[in-house]
């Protein structure tokens, strides 16, 4: 291999050159367009796209293809096709269906698999391919947390979807991430009483909670309301998302002493659990002369339809109903069931409800300017969405709106009929300081595009 | 004591769906020397033979009635299931028992099924390396898989119990113990007593025909076997079909337990590997009795008192044995001695 | 100079892949798929492929628990950027370490058994390795939430030397910290090296030690010749280069989540050695490209592209047709995937490099050989 020397050396120059010419060079080339615009993927045609990432398969997929319907339908009636839909009913009145800023709203979609890693990359696809302006989507909160310190990073707006952890407007709150959605804090100051008036103050209750970021608050939160009823509490018991089958989990529960259990599940995995639930004959129980009960937090029309008969008399709460009795809610579901052929659920309702702020927001700041649209949207007073009067903080742009809690119905008059409202609670009842929760905005510029 | 037997009947239920499907899995390894990766994927498309029957028979005749309208504003629609026009409460009844039903459909559907794979593809990989058949068959697996997603959509179809066997079976009463001291959900338990059922007729049909008695001796000695003028490979070939239908059935029996998708299948499979290198390679009671054995282990290792003092093991346990199984009795626990030993 | 000497053809081919590399942005741009996201990807699954095929190609030992070693390679290196520095480098270097000690470990005791059996060994680690980092090791990886950078990360080394900056940083090169295209840049630097370093391995005595283990280890331990401590190098060195992927995975998106340690990840880089050509130099590239082209763009295809391709046919033809064939492509790419990777088991076991030498051969032309061990995988038995 001696005699080869001269002609390696040569090589190893020639790649290294290659190396260097690269490295110094083409970055100036290829990204002088991206440093000449004003901001990341600023809309320069007459179109501008938003690109929506959702869980189409995986554990929250159901939520995903409901999500997915609605944003569709946000769009058609952003572009002035349909009913409107809650634009008329919209406190803001800056929508015309001319698009956005005059620009026809198009759009990308994606699945991110219920996954963070898969969702970060669909949306980084989308910032980086796509050019889209604006992130909306995920079912999932660890999903949610991680599309928005991308966003954060690319200096994108990021509407997220549903998302119920304390986590995405507390310790991981990002200045470029909106959350219309309620958490789990505000679940358990809206459902701690209603279960203390059903069940009583002497509880013993079991937790098993789906393994991230969601259960674990939502774990803390219902421990933290029961607790203040004077419930007992066992050590909860983790689970892994999408673990289907839940028996080896739920066979210890009967012989625990717990007389509630609380399944800290959503999606598919909250169907899966009180579906083997009921199969290990739960609610038919006596356990400390008290009746067994099953309570499920976070409930949503999609769970109770796939609960079927096992979701009837079980407390949670929700975002929103398609029963709610105001304009806007019944405006929605006219809107969407027109559409489809369903009721929306609350994940529809929270998605359509955050692209019209967004679209509302590029409107009152006059541009797509990210740093204009973030103050826009930070401490906005709004009605009309189907939740009542509502509040974006700006200290960490979380919603404040009326909490629902709700009921299994017993006795369903159609198909879509499966949840009943027993309690509001009103937003000033759930409002909190959010020094509790910790976290750091961060800067209303970033670095990379 | 009723902590333990619950979690001992939940190890039980978990175990017969481990062993039905390493049975199949070393049914194939024992006669036609395959490693094959597909078949988490049979054990998928038994439970889907389920979903297809149900669709069957639940299709409906959908009225829209554009005078009505829903609560939620589109045109009322009047869906009425054909079974219940056609045989009227008789309909009603085949719709409740689908999933039992459904085994009726499988039989045939998975032994061709099996035999097509076997026909088709496995047969020329008889002679190639292992880590070859690992690859064809881990592809079979994702074709089939992908086909069934194409067709069933990727998101899980939940197939009910009959009402009759909906709830909890007091277990405990027939123990002697208190009443409701120990409960079982009616379905595992059938779930149970149906994995037995097929492995008894698997080692009766080895153990008692003369087609099981020529397999087996295939199994020992297949060159002397040929020699004899027996013709071999077409007993190989309806083996592996035979794989094919008890995985399948195993996967018709446990949709209620869990709602199928279609990569159901490849969850199975590390975990029914597993369970055959714990048994032995190639040895019959040796699957079965892993598979039991790693279900109640898994059961056990997930309760809180075992928790507390190895946190995490409920996640590990079956992989831990098995490597532990590996590295120490490489043949497993009842496998021949020198069998894939090197 | 002989460490960096190779032979006169491995320089012409190492000359053309760097060409090819460094100009993806230019020959990917008419294909679609010229953004950084995605050429970082290409760039950083042919590492992880060229190390798998280090072990795979080489010595016949199929391993399914790759993946664990590319998710360790991404959380040290998230930790590295959490404690010490946003600077790649000392990112690289922990995660190299860290999972070449996870994969001398691993391989020690897999490498104990072979053939199927080392192929379950090396599942069931990487099984454990992935539900451990989903429970109990949630504090070091933060689960199925994934393990990210937050503003309050200690970053001793950086802090040490500026002010915080503002808001979340990226990853760093000497101070110039990068993302996007540069990051393309860095990761294509990293994986020329990455390739020139399999060219010496392949050519080495080492290599050939290695192919005669995979064409008769019989034969090798009746000579008396230990071969473990070859298979074992082997398997550590494909290790760390899994770990160097899984690292430039979190430098150009610092994020890690367990699900890149789960076993159908291992599946894929067996998916892409497998068809682009087991035992080749080249081959795992073209295979990891391929898939990653596959899931990227073909994957994006949907129905009205399909409807437009068959408008052609009449209407009663085309509809079925399209209903069909929409069925292979976008969502259905991995039907289409799972089919063309049947097919090249069966067919063509040494992947597209073999039919790419097929070819050339047909054309009248000896058919150079790409690399010597380019044929068919070999059992390790």
């Amino acid at each position: 291999m001696t005699n080869l020397k001269g002609f390696s050396r040569r090589g190893v120059l020639k790649g290294g050159l290659a190396g260097i010419l690269a490295t110094g060079v083409s970055p100036l080339i290829f990204s002088k367009g991206a440093y000449a615009q004003e901001f990341c993927n600023a809309p320069t045609g007459d179109t501008v796209t938003l690109g929506f990432v959702m869980p189409l398969t995986g554990a929250y997929a159901d939520e995903g293809a409901d999500q997915q319907r609605a944003f569709l339908l946000a769009v058609e009636h952003l572009n002035g096709e349909g009913d409107g839909g809650m634009i008329p009913t919209f406190s803001s009145k800056t929508l015309t269906g001319g698009g956005i800023l005059g620009k026809k709203v198009v759009y990308v979609t994606g699945d991110d698999q219920t996954k963070p890693d898969a969702g970060r990359d669909t949306a980084r696809r989308m910032i980086e391919r796509d050019g889209a302006v604006m992130i909306s989507g995920a079912s999932s909160s660890g999903v949610a947390i991680a599309e928005q310190a991308l966003c954060q990073e690319k200096g994108i707006i990021y509407m997220a979807g549903l998302t119920h952890s304390n986590d995405t407007t507390g310790k991981d709150k990002k200045r470029f991430g909106f959350r219309h959605f309620f958490n789990a804090y505000q679940s358990g100051i809206a459902l701690g009483p209603i279960l203390g008036d059903a069940y009583g103050k002497d509880r013993v209750a079991y937790h098993l909670t789906a393994d991230y970021t969601w259960g674990w608050t939502q774990e803390e939160s219902m421990i933290a309301a029961t607790e203040a009823l004077g419930w007992k509490t066992l050590p909860p018991v983790r689970t892994p998302v999408n673990a289907g089958d839940f028996s080896q989990y739920l066979t210890p529960v009967l012989n625990s002493g717990a007389d509630v259990l609380v399944l800290n599940h959503y999606g598919f995995d909250g169907v899966n659990s009180i579906t083997q639930a009921m199969q290990f004959g739960m609610r038919d129980k006596q356990v400390n002369g008290k009746d067994f009960q099953i309570v499920l937090p976070l409930v949503s029309d999609l769970m109770a339809k796939g609960a079927g008969e096992a979701i009837r008399g079980v407390y949670g709460t929700a975002n929103w109903d398609w029963q709610l009795g105001d304009e806007a809610s019944k405006a929605f579901t006219k809107s969407f069931g027109a559409k489809y052929g369903q009721p929306p659920s609350q994940i529809a309702q929270t998605s359509y409800a955050q692209v019209l702020l967004y679209a509302d927001a590029c409107e009152r700041a006059g541009t797509f300017l990210p740093s204009a649209v973030i103050k826009a949207l930070e401490d906005y007073e709004f009605d009309g969405l189907g939740n009542g009067p509502t509040t974006y903080r700006g200290s960490d742009h979380q919603c404040f709106k009326e909490v629902y809690a709700v009921k299994g119905k017993d006795a369903p008059a159609n198909p879509f009929d499966l949840l009943e409202v027993v309690a509001t609670a009103s937003k000033e009842s759930v409002t909190y300081d959010p020094a509790i929760f910790g976290g750091e905005l961060g800067p209303d510029t970033a670095a990379a595009c | 004591m009723d902590a333990i037997l619950a979690q001992l009947l939940n190890g039980l239920d978990k175990g017969g769906a481990y062993a039905l499907i390493a049975l199949g899995l070393t049914l194939v390894f024992g006669t036609l020397g395959v490693v094959n990766f597909a078949h988490g994927a049979l054990f998928m498309l038994g439970a889907f033979c389920a979903v297809t029957l149900r669709q069957l028979i639940t299709l409906e005749t959908v009225v829209i009635d554009p005078e009505q309208l829903s609560a939620w504003g589109s045109p009322l629609e009047i869906r009425t299931p054909l079974a219940q026009t056609w045989f009227g409460d008789f309909g009603a009844v085949l719709v409740d028992y689908s999933v039992p039903l459904s085994i009726v459909l499988a039989i045939p559907t998975m032994l061709l099924i099996g035999i097509a794979m076997e026909r088709g593809i496995i047969k020329h990989f008889y002679k190639r390396p292992h880590a070859e058949q690992i690859l064809v068959t881990f592809g079979l697996a994702i074709v089939l898989q992908e086909v069934v997603k194409a067709i069933f959509g990727p998101n899980p179809i939940s197939q009910p119990i009959p009402s009759a066997v909906r709830g909890a079976f007091d277990v405990g009463a027939m123990l002697g113990l208190a009443p409701g001291a120990l409960t079982y959900p009616m379905w595992r338990l059938i779930y149970f007593l149906f994995s037995l059922g097929i492995i008894g007729a698997v080692f009766a049909f080895l153990r008692f025909t003369t087609f099981g008695m020529v397999v087996r001796a295939g199994m020992a000695d297949r060159e002397t076997v040929g020699l004899l003028g027996i013709n071999i490979d077409r007993r190989f070939t309806i083996m592996f079909g035979i794989a094919a239908v008890v995985a399948g059935l195993a996967g018709v029996m446990y949709t209620p337990l869990l709602p199928p998708n279609y990569h159901q299948g490849m969850d199975f499979l590390v975990l029914s590997f597993v369970v055959v290198v714990v048994g032995g390679m190639g040895s019959l009671p040796g699957a079965v009795a892993a598979g039991f054995l790693l279900g109640i282990l898994q059961s056990f290792a997930s309760m809180s008192e075992v928790k507390q003092i190895i946190p995490g093991i409920d996640q590990i346990i079956i992989y831990l044995i098995a490597v532990v199984i590996l590295l120490v009795r490489p043949r497993g626990l009842m496998g021949r001695r020198g069998m894939m030993e090197s | 100079m002989t460490l960096f000497a190779l032979s006169r053809r491995d320089l012409a081919v190492f000359a053309v892949f760097a060409v090819v590399v460094l100009a993806m942005p230019f020959w990917l741009q008419p294909l679609g798929a010229a953004y950084p996201a995605l050429m970082q990807k290409f760039v950083i699954s042919a590492i992880f492929a060229i190390g798998f095929n280090i072990l795979f190609g080489l010595t016949g030992y199929l391993s399914f628990g790759h993946a664990a070693f590319l998710g360790v390679g991404s959380y040290t290196a998230v930790w590295s950027f959490k404690l010490l520095t946003m600077d790649a480098i000392p990112a690289i270097f922990f995660a190299v370490l860290v999972s070449g000690l996870f994969a001398l470990v691993i391989g020690y005791l897999s490498l104990r058994r072979s053939g199927i059996y080392f192929s379950i060994l090396t599942l069931a680690f990487a099984q454990m390795c992935y539900n451990l980092a989903y429970s109990v090791l949630t504090p070091i990886t933060n689960g199925e939430t994934s393990l990210q950078l937050t503003l309050s990360d200690p970053r001793l080394i950086d802090t040490a030397l500026a002010p915080r900056p503002a808001g979340l940083p990226s990853a760093s090169l000497f101070g110039h910290s990068f993302s996007g295209l540069e990051g393309f840049y860095f990761c294509a630097v990293v994986l020329l090296i990455a390739f020139f370093v399999t060219q010496k391995i392949f050519a080495s005595p080492f290599g050939m030690m290695l192919r005669a283990i995979k064409s008769n280890q019989t034969r090798m331990t009746y000579t008396g010749f230990n071969t473990r401590p070859y298979t074992l190098t082997a398997f550590v060195i494909s290790g760390m280069f899994a770990g160097l992927a899984g690292a430039l995975f979190a430098i150009t998106d610092p994020l890690a989540g367990t699900e890149r340690m789960q076993w159908t990840a291992s599946g894929e880089v067996v998916l892409m050695t497998i068809l682009g050509g087991v035992g080749t130099l080249i081959g795992p590239v073209i295979g990891a490209w391929f898939i990653e082209y596959f899931e990227n763009i073909f994957s994006a295809f949907n129905e009205s592209v399909v409807h437009a391709f068959f408008s052609f046919l009449p209407a009663e033809i085309a509809d079925p047709v399209a209903l069909v064939a929409s069925k292979f492509v976008g969502e259905g790419w991995q039907l289409t995937l799972g089919l063309l990777f049947v097919l090249v088991v069966v067919f063509l076991p040494g992947g597209i490099m073999e039919g790419v030498r097929r070819i050339g051969s047909l054309f009248g032309r000896r058919g150079t050989p790409v690399s010597p061990g380019a044929a068919r995988a070999q059992p390790a038995e």
